[in-house]
């Protein structure tokens, strides 16, 4: 990871610090000795930081984003990818296996790795494929990949449809504590189809991918995580039905979680009615009626995750047809304030809910102990300003790609500082600078 | 004729105009068939402007209806497909229709398989866009022309029955249809195999009704959608010959549809599917009209996006 050579000893004054783990939320002074966390009385030589009025979070995880390298890097780049996350106020984030080449070997999962060590501002943890190709026919070697460094198994984008070999992968990704991620999708429902199905892919003639594409495969994916007895985690739940059945999953005890991405939580499939295509993503953007559903399952739990679904495409790529467009948006420098926005300001999350969704809820289904201040550990935090009001402007961002679904939106809610191993990537801070 | 200005360089669909802009055109059109019942069926409205038809879908009947209105408005027109354009090479359809736009001409006509495709284009061109047909979205003229050929035969428009049977789903037809009737106080009722009937179409006031005795009966206006064989093998119903005997118009089936209604179809026809050889010439079918009504309706629509252009 690119990190500045010099390491400060802070201590971070006067912030509401709120760390959901282990129950927080209290202002107090964080210190930060050798780039972990300490007692901020023990430290000598401090630089002292003020932060009155802005919140301090555990290290914001992202287990959904697409860095696009190797083989994208038109779109985006490990570096171009990890600023951005820096600068939305992720820590950590999880990069997604359908590159070209695909991640489905160990020989890519180290060529991502060592390219991170030289260009990434943020943590990356990869994930491999599930299955040789991701085509969905031949297990990929699981085990090799788990060594070569991958913390999670997903075909990404494709959705295994040999209920077999699903079953298999569940029971054998247990042996290596490996969580499968899933993008759940029926291929013959989906076919063709470009936006939700309902009501407004039929006024404007675009064909529809209905819900039962996606609650199908959650059923399946369901049951045979039962079967397994092992983890099966539901990537962007775009359905409300979605939310229903892993809800009454979780009561059975079964290991199935769930995350929703900010443009799901934020935006109906109306957003489409211009044929904008920077709201054509799979899944689709749902009804109003879906929406609501994905917020209850934000606010009972349900959904212990929210994940961006960072999908870069040039401008020249989405300025086209819009059945012609590639699927996908980006998120990772809007998701926090628009949550902040959408969820903290409206009334329907606490923050401290809020700051679940990034920290606790993905490090436990990941299985990695993450996503908390306490001494000793790593100190990596996220610093925001929960009441600042600005405009999201594409033009500023740190992507390489512009093809969001909030630019112009006025948001409330701002990430301010973001603070890897001790060390302050980004900052909006006076008189504190970042890496880059 | 309706007291209005238009103030639209482009004609993207129906569902966007109003029911007095759409009267509007209707009213030109009268003007214009006129014109073509003259021994001289040309006028200079469109002397000096160019226009070029740009089919990325193929159509022949469309076209050649589009050209002719063209060349009896006087306008000059160059004629572009897929193939003969540099879509084939590889450029995108807005660098296309940017190279069209700085060789100076005034109206693009369109058709692509695309849904969306034109108010893509009009948003980024200066020149006027003319939709003829994208993908299952809208065919406007189309739908004008129906209404138009409607309005001839039973002076109104307003509290008539019209139904329109087919595949609803995939048809551009049926969406300008249903918008500009609904605009204009029909009852419009869709029947078809549920398969190709969506349901939401209700919401917006949209009888929906998957029994073709039912859709019929009370109807002024019988309007039939040509089926597209693909459907068929993409399994949304059995067979072509089933699709004929129930939801076909037959000697059986045209027991129910009311004697003075008017028996419609956009073309081409496929006889003995969607209708019977007598009924689709018998005493009353309308579809020729329709065709030649056809005419007038995009006379009047290129020579009233031509007044607003922003190149005059």
């Amino acid at each position: 990871m690119v990190r500045s050579k010099e390491v400060y000893n802070y201590i971070l004054e006067k912030a509401r610090v709120i760390d959901p783990k282990n129950g927080i939320d209290e202002v107090r002074d964080i210190g930060i000795e050798n780039g972990v966390i300490a007692e901020p009385e023990k430290i000598s030589n401090a630089k002292i930081i003020n932060l009155e009025g802005l919140v301090i979070a555990p290290g914001f995880i992202d287990m959904h984003v697409h860095l696009r390298e190797p083989g994208g890097k038109d779109k985006e780049t490990i570096k171009t990818g990890t600023m951005a996350a820096a600068a939305g106020g992720f820590t950590t984030i999880v990069s997604m296996p359908n590159t070209n080449p695909l991640a489905d070997n160990p020989s890519v999962i180290e060529y991502i790795k060592s390219h991170c060590e030289l260009s990434a501002y943020v943590n990356v943890l990869p994930s491999g494929c599930i299955s040789k190709g991701s085509e969905g026919i031949e297990m990929s070697p699981i085990g090799g990949l788990k060594k070569a460094g991958i913390v999670a198994i997903t075909d990404d984008g494709k959705c295994v449809q040999n209920h077999e070999l699903m079953k298999h992968v569940l029971m054998y990704s247990k042996t290596f504590g490996l969580p499968v991620l899933d993008h759940c999708q029926d291929p013959y429902l989906a076919e063709g189809g470009l936006v939700s199905e309902g009501y407004w892919s039929s006024i404007k003639g675009l064909r529809g991918i209905p819900v039962a594409a996606e609650t199908i495969m959650v059923s399946r994916d369901i049951i045979l995580a039962e079967a397994a007895g092992w983890k099966v985690h539901i990537q962007h739940v775009s359905a409300g039905d979605s939310v229903d059945m892993i809800r009454e999953a979780q009561k059975k005890k079964i290991r199935v979680s769930a995350e929703v991405t900010p443009h799901h939580i934020a935006l109906t499939d109306e957003c489409i009615k211009d044929y904008d295509t920077n709201f054509k993503m799979n899944p689709p953007l749902r009804t109003e009626e879906d929406r609501q559903k994905l917020i209850k399952g934000l606010q009972d739990g349900t959904i212990s995750v929210i994940a961006t679904d960072h999908a870069p495409h040039t401008t020249t790529d989405k300025l086209v047809e819009f059945a012609y467009a590639p699927f996908g948006v980006i998120g990772l420098e809007t998701a926090v304030c628009v949550c902040l926005t959408e969820l903290y300001h409206k009334d329907l999350l606490s923050l401290t809910e809020l700051v679940s969704k990034f920290t606790v809820g993905p490090a436990s289904v990941l299985g990695l102990d993450i996503g908390s201040i306490e001494i000793g550990k790593k100190a990596d935090l996220t610093i925001f300003n929960p009441d600042e009001k600005y405009t999201i402007d594409s033009g500023k961002f740190y992507s390489k790609s512009r093809n969001t679904s909030f630019n112009g939106k006025e948001v409330k809610g701002r990430v301010i500082g973001t603070i890897i191993s001790g060390r302050f990537v980004f900052s909006q801070i006076d008189g504190i600078k970042g890496t880059f | 004729m309706t007291d209005m200005k238009w103030t639209r360089k482009d004609l993207i669909g129906l569902e966007d105009l109003s029911a007095d802009e759409i009267l509007f055109i209707l009213d030109t059109a009268e003007e214009f068939k006129k014109v073509n019942e003259r021994r001289v069926k040309k006028v200079p409205v469109l002397r000096g402007k160019t226009v070029i038809n740009f089919f990325v879908e193929p159509s022949t009947r469309t076209r050649a209806s589009f050209e002719l209105a063209e060349q009896r408005l006087s306008a000059d027109i160059v004629n572009m497909s897929a193939s003969s354009s540099s879509l084939s090479k590889g450029e995108t359809l807005l660098d296309t229709a940017k190279n069209i736009e700085a060789l100076q001409v005034d109206i693009i006509v369109m058709r692509h398989a695309a849904s969306g495709a034109h108010q893509f284009l009009a948003k980024n061109l200066r020149c006027g866009v003319i939709n003829a047909g994208d993908g299952a979205h809208e065919h406007p003229t189309q739908g004008l022309l129906d209404i138009f050929t409607i309005r001839q035969k039973k002076k109104k428009i307003k509290g008539l029955n019209i139904s329109i049977i087919g595949d609803i789903l995939h048809s551009r037809v049926a969406r300008s249809n249903i918008y500009a009737l609904l605009k204009l106080g029909a009852n419009v009722t869709i029947a078809g195999p549920p398969t190709l009937l969506p349901k939401q179409f209700e919401q917006i006031g949209v009888r929906v009704c998957d029994n073709l005795k039912d859709a019929v009966e009370n109807a002024d206006v019988v309007n039939l959608l040509r089926i597209q064989h693909e459907r068929q093998r993409a399994s949304y119903f059995p067979s072509i010959g089933e699709y004929a005997s129930v939801y076909g118009i037959n000697r059986e089936s045209i027991k129910y549809v009311k004697r003075d209604a008017l028996i419609m179809h956009p073309g081409p026809i496929n006889r003995g599917v969607e209708l019977e050889s007598e009924f689709a010439d018998g005493d009353q079918s309308v579809i020729l009209e329709q065709v030649t009504n056809g005419l007038a309706v995009r006379m009047a629509v290129l020579y009233l996006v031509a007044g607003c252009l922003k190149t005059n």
